[in-house]
């Protein structure tokens, strides 16, 4: 009998179907990865399993868990389900713990919730499993309290959560989808040594396939509320035999026709630029200690050229493009667009910020939603001196549309009216409008979903064809990267630690954060080898 | 958290020093005699000129200040210039009714608003929450007086529970006094823990929405335990930051509540002083409830700290 087999499940909202008959198992001791993309149901399934659904929504068919099905369960009986029987991790480790207790109480509470122990024996199992996922008592005691953590380290701790009472199931929603590279690899490397050492079945949630290409017993692939293929890791990926798993295949591995690069001429310089921040006061009358985010930096990028900057999260490359912005003052060395610097003393100087425009990563949050698309893409007009009214107006905003793949008669709709991918064309044409020379892009794809980060990169790669554009590309999604540009920098704690061109620095990384970087990222395994492998 | 304390101890100190100097420049340095302004317009010339010296108008402004200021700190306000009697007795006078039915409303407002926004947070959109939320837009509309008012009709003219208005002393022992303290915190207390339970209940609201109030439901706490054990005390920040508010208004906004049950509260005395011009008393009343207000932030200051390990941390 399987651990877990979910028959026939079937969801609906307001009579709008989200699951369609999903069925699957799930073997004591495997790992099973639902894979799919933004609105195929798979984090649905998930919260059907824990039985935590949002009010409203029906599920039918059946969740055996070990025979009994828990959608015939009361609340009260479901309550001793979950965190007893299932235990789970999501997604966002910055926001999954209470911030306001400490993590030894918080951990303790799985087990003190289901009376399995005395408080101290709790406390005591809390100090073990905390041991067990990486999170010594020399630096983790019990006391501590979730900010004092990183992200990686919080995730860590809801991972103890989960497993303090050996559960038999143990489900991961995009369990590593928000952290860096390195910390991703170590959170996937601890789950698996928790299923190995507690037999336990683990439900594995990701819109990743390279994530649980080499961890994953079994994929389910879903759709639209429809599980279009399962079945064991390595068949699957040899074999494809949905076309739909075809596509997302593809779209994990799109690479981008980029044009040649013209002939190196500087177009940015960024020369030796130090930014410092101030920390708050240790003492009352003692001169505030500074924090350097980045450290003396140098780069030249040439117009025409697509430049990627890589690095985890912290080590400098956000600040580096505010500065670069003109958003904010440095307080060393030199930035130069097109020879002339981005900031006159502390205001940005207009003549050089029309000449760039930025593309930041979250389509949902960067736009204000009270205003229509017209007046959010003219937005950067403000910094020309006679920007265009009128009929040039609507001429300028219907070709920034039609350019990124929309339609001119999109302007007079509201942003809510689109889809995430949608949005990120329209932030792209918000870019493109006063045809600037630099295009910074802030992790622009990340949030999206492959098939539509495919259709987006070529999109990027057809506008700087069509416009002679240069583009500064900043991202932790190695992948992504390496498509889309010549040349990449690795920065790390405030120093660019490597530079090179991209295929080189990708094939033979030469600093070793490079080489840890590029062996910690999550790759395809190519179809071919698995095939000859399989026969 | 020590060193957050003394920070916000400091604070507490300038902002004081900057509140009297405000204080003092409005009432006496402004354009405007005040020995002139006290008498009125009719006075003769040579009864303001002795009023002048008796305030102490003649010597400079800054050691009129420090004069003030000095006096203040050893609890010596002045003599009242109506009534000839010292200003600390005065405001201890009426500090005893107004301190105790401020802190008697406040608790009653807490008692109401606390269940009563968790209640309605716990059953959002339910017949519960429908009610609870129109008692308060209720209690949000109608002002305090006219509660007094219905009060003293039920519980003193026809049930007789209550006297009407008045306080007993607490010389006549603490339940009697409290006793006549009681219809007026309630009138006081129903507005507040309206607001109050609003707070609570939109605060709650957000807080059941965050992350970690799921992870607190994927380890098995029921809907109602992840409520109180995660949520209530996340929610405690802008609750806090109301309380504050309420309990400055509560000690110095009582006035038409103090005037309908004829209670001698601070309120009253400050609205006299004005009304017969007595400067000396207005300033240093003025002075007190600055004194308060602060002090009330400065205790809400540390009940944050208390309430966000990440305020202590951030010092």
């Amino acid at each position: 009998m399987s651990l877990l087999q979910i028959e026939n499940l079937s969801l609906a909202i307001h009579k709008t179907p989200i699951l369609k008959g999903v069925t699957f198992g799930i073997e004591p001791g495997e790992i099973v990865a639902v894979t799919g993309e933004s609105g195929s149901g798979k984090s649905m399934t998930a919260l059907a399993v824990m039985g935590l659904l949002p009010e409203r929504m029906e599920a039918r068919g059946a969740i055996r868990l070990d025979g009994q099905d828990l959608l015939t369960l009361s609340e009260a009986q479901m309550c001793r389900v979950r965190g007893q029987s299932v235990g789970m991790v999501f997604q966002e480790p910055m926001t999954a713990l209470n911030p306001v207790k400490t993590i030894g109480d918080q951990v303790a509470e799985t087990i003190l919730v289901h009376k399995a122990m005395p408080p101290d024996q709790a406390r005591a199992r809390a100090r073990e499993v905390l041991d067990r996922v990486g999170l010594p008592a020399e630096r983790f005691p019990l006391s501590r309290y979730p900010h004092e953590l990183s992200g990686g380290q919080r995730q860590r701790v809801v991972i103890a959560m989960a497993i303090a009472l050996r559960p038999k199931l143990l489900i991961a929603d995009e369990p590593t989808t928000a952290l860096d590279v390195t910390t991703q690899a170590q959170i996937l490397d601890l789950l698996k040594g928790l299923v190995a050492d507690f037999g336990m079945g683990m439900l594995m949630i990701t819109h990743d396939l390279a994530v649980v290409a080499d961890m994953a017993d079994r994929i389910v692939v879903m759709r639209h509320g429809e599980v279009m293929e399962q079945g064991p890791t390595r068949r699957l990926l040899a074999e494809m035999n949905h076309p739909y798993t075809r596509k997302l295949f593809a779209a994990s591995t799109h690479k981008v026709d980029l044009p040649p690069p013209p002939p190196p001429a500087p177009l940015l310089e960024v020369r030796e630029v130090v930014r410092d921040y101030r920390l708050p006061r240790t003492r009352l009358f003692a001169q505030p200690g500074t924090y350097r985010a980045v450290k003396g930096v140098s780069f030249t990028l040439n117009r025409g050229e697509r430049l990627g900057l890589v690095g985890e999260s912290g080590c400098g490359k956000s600040t580096l493009t505010r500065a670069i912005l003109g958003l904010e003052p440095v307080q060393g060395g030199q930035i130069l667009l097109d020879g002339e610097p981005v900031l006159t003393g502390t205001a940005p100087n207009l003549k050089v910020r029309r000449k760039m425009q930025v593309v930041f990563q979250d389509p949902f949050g960067s736009f204000n939603p009270r205003h229509r698309v017209d007046r959010l893409i003219t937005e950067p007009f403000h910094l020309l001196d006679a920007p265009p009214t009128g009929r040039a107006r609507e001429a300028a905003i219907g070709e920034a549309l039609e350019a990124v793949g929309l339609r001119a008669s999109d302007s007079r709709k509201y942003i809510h009216e689109f889809s995430g991918g949608q949005r990120q064309r329209i932030a792209i044409a918000r870019a493109l409008i006063i045809r600037p020379e630099l295009i910074l892009f802030d992790e622009a794809v990340s949030a999206l979903d492959v098939s539509v980060r495919a259709q987006i990169l070529d999109l990027l790669a057809e506008l700087c064809r069509a416009y002679n554009l240069t583009y500064l590309f900043i991202s932790h999604d190695l992948s992504v990267v390496r498509t889309v540009t010549d040349r990449v920098m690795v920065m790390q704690s405030g120093e660019i630690v490597e530079q090179g061109v991209t295929q080189e620095v990708f094939d033979n990384p030469a600093h070793p954060y490079t080489q840890k970087l590029i062996a910690a990222a999550p790759v395809l395994p190519e179809p071919e080898a698995l095939r000859e492998r399989l026969s | 958290m020590l060193r957050y304390s003394l920070k916000r101890l400091l604070s507490l100190i300038i902002s004081l020093v900057i509140a009297s100097l405000v204080i003092f420049a409005v009432i006496e340095v402004a354009p405007g005699d005040p020995a002139s302004f006290m008498l009125g317009v009719n006075a003769q010339p040579d009864t303001v000129a002795a009023l002048r010296t008796e305030l102490g108008l003649d010597v400079p402004k800054w050691q009129r200040y420090l004069t003030w200021v000095g006096g203040m700190v050893q609890g010596e306000f002045g003599t009242s210039y109506t009534y000839r009697t010292p200003v600390t007795q005065m405001v201890a006078d009426r500090l005893v009714v107004s301190l105790p039915l401020a802190l008697y409303a406040l608790t009653l407002s807490t008692l109401i608003a606390f269940p009563a926004g968790i209640y309605a947070a716990a059953r959002r959109g339910k017949a519960g929450d429908v009610a609870v939320m129109g008692a308060t837009q209720l209690g949000v509309a109608v002002p305090n007086f006219w509660f007094a008012m219905m009060m003293v009709l039920i519980f003193a003219i026809n049930l007789r529970w209550f006297s009407a208005g008045g306080f007993a002393g607490w010389d006549k022992g603490f339940l009697l006094a409290m006793k006549s303290l009681t219809l007026p915190a309630i009138s006081l207390a129903l507005p507040q823990a309206a607001i109050l339970a609003r707070v609570m209940r939109s605060a709650l609201l957000d807080i059941l929405g965050e992350d970690f109030m799921r992870t607190a439901r994927a380890k098995g706490l029921s809907r109602r335990q992840a409520l109180w054990r995660h949520g209530v005390r996340n929610a405690m920040i802008p609750v806090l930051t109301i309380l504050g508010l309420q309990f400055s208004f509560l000690l110095a906004g009582a006035i038409i509540i103090e005037n309908v049950f004829y209670l001698p509260g601070l309120g009253r005395l400050v609205f006299q002083a004005i009304s017969s011009r007595d400067l000396i008393v207005v300033e240093s009343v003025v002075m007190l409830l600055v004194f308060a207000v602060i002090t009330v932030n400065f205790v809400v200051d540390l009940a944050y700290a208390a309430v966000d390990p990440r305020l202590r941390a951030r010092t």
